[in-house]
């Protein structure tokens, strides 16, 4: 299977990248592209630790092609913070002690942003719903939840 | 964990897709690919070609007329959720769907690909039992529709023929004095059913002139549950009519044991989530 040329932004970034038909989003950002903050867990779209912003939206990049992302927008967890520092879902997470290992971080991060675009204002239980779709194997939701709900505020004080 | 190789072929029309299908030998069609790509990594599945549709805005979309509201295939879970048009015209779609995997999975996750992929774990298929839904199809001979009911064959086998491409769905109105229900048992988020089942009844004078019960994952495809629809059917519906019922939607079920319970647990399920999905039913149907 001859190799394909693709070109998408990548954190604000036009990338290019030669990618086979069978490899995965996750791989080539983690491994063409070098930024190795997205993780690799379930590999089969259970657990979200590779969750990635694919044209607006949370995507899992275990179980998207590369090809698929060509032309699109892309955002990791290195998207987030600027040259003011930490984005507020971050700085949260550090304040409410929304990790342990960390392993589950940047994809709990990736999410907790776009779920926040989404929905600026959520409840609890709004949150729980809309993160979902990622696991903490130390199980520390509770403080996940916290952060989540502590990053709502400080965006919308901002 | 990566597929084996195959050849990528991004569809540009739907025409196209069809003439990818019909031109490539061991041709898979990729939708949302949250089935497909899991299968492939995992060597279940080793097409040799992949046609994308993942392109083709022609195939995304809800639409009302009249009575009858048609659905694009690639239209995603969540956007199910968040579609006016079934809110207010068919929100047992709109429940089916919050019940479909997390979010992440649900942005790319569609509609088409649930129901087409023939997998009795998916929530769509019994849900379009429940429905009458018809599947709009397009083949090298044009385009046919076709019932649900009757549609799916066995596990992964469905009346879908190899060049042929899902294109529409198209569900009735839910109308006044017409109940639905969706009840799905699962371990956690993200998992597919132990046992769920979808019910649509429609009451006249609060007696059931029609009822269509499906279930998911509790045979080796989506099935309707007949005999417990015939036995209330014309009846007043009553908690000792619906134990009867539920006798007969155990009679029913074929489940496969797994980690998610042995057959004996998820016949016993089915019958729950449909005595739960009736009730839920009929209440609506009295609102």
């Amino acid at each position: 299977m001859a190799k394909q040329h693709i070109s998408f932004s990548l954190n604000g970034q036009q990338v290019d990248a030669l990618v086979e038909p069978r490899e995965l989003l996750v791989h080539t950002i983690r491994e063409t592209l070098s930024l190795t903050g997205t993780h690799i867990g379930c590999e089969t779209s259970h657990c979200g630790v590779c969750t990635v912003d694919l044209d607006g939206v949370s995507v899992k990049a275990c179980t998207v092609l590369a090809m698929q992302a060509n032309g699109s927008e892309v955002m990791t967890v290195e998207g987030l913070a600027d040259a003011d520092g930490l984005h507020a879902v971050q700085q949260a997470f550090i304040e409410e002690h929304g990790l342990q290992c960390g392993f589950c971080t940047p994809g709990m991060l990736v999410r907790a942003y776009r779920f926040l675009r989404d929905n600026p204002n959520p409840t609890d239980e709004e949150i729980r719903w809309g993160m979902s779709g990622n696991l903490c194997r130390c199980t520390g939701y509770q403080n996940i939840i916290k952060a989540v709900h502590s990053a709502a505020q400080k965006l919308q004080q901002a | 964990m990566i597929p084996s190789g195959f050849e990528y072929h991004a569809a540009s029309s739907v025409q196209d897709a069809i003439r990818l299908l019909t031109e490539n030998e061991d041709a898979k069609i990729l939708a949302g690919g949250h089935s497909l790509l899991p299968m492939m990594k995992l060597r279940f599945a080793e097409p040799a070609h992949l046609v994308d549709i993942n392109g083709l805005r022609e195939l995304k979309g809800i639409d009302r007329d009249g009575d009858v509201i048609q659905i694009g295939a690639m239209t995603t879970e969540n956007e199910l959720i968040a579609s006016e048009i079934l809110q207010q015209h068919c929100p047992l779609l709109v429940d089916a769907a919050k019940l479909v995997a997390d979010p992440q999975v649900r942005n790319r996750g569609t509609v088409g690909g649930d129901v087409a992929h023939g997998d009795p774990g998916n929530d769509h298929p019994a849900v379009m039992l429940a429905l009458d839904a018809e599947f709009v199809i397009q083949g090298p001979e044009g385009e046919r529709t076709t019932p649900a009911n009757g549609f799916y064959l066995g596990t992964y086998w469905t009346g879908l023929g190899e060049d042929e491409l899902l294109t529409a769905i198209r569900v009735p109105v839910i109308k006044t004095g017409t109940g639905y229900g969706y009840n799905k048992l699962k371990r956690k988020t993200g998992d597919y059913a132990t046992a769920g089942s979808p019910v649509v009844l429609t009451l006249d004078s609060d007696v059931c002139r029609e009822i269509r019960i499906g279930l998911t994952n509790v045979a080796p495809m989506a099935i309707r549950a007949e005999a417990a629809e015939d036995l209330l059917r014309g009846q007043v519906v009553t908690e000792a009519l619906i134990e009867q019922a539920a006798e007969q939607v155990m009679a029913a079920c074929d489940p496969a044991e797994d980690l998610r319970g042995d057959v004996e647990y998820k016949t016993h399920m089915a019958a729950e989530m449909a005595r739960r999905s009736i009730r839920d039913a009929l209440a609506r149907a009295r609102s």
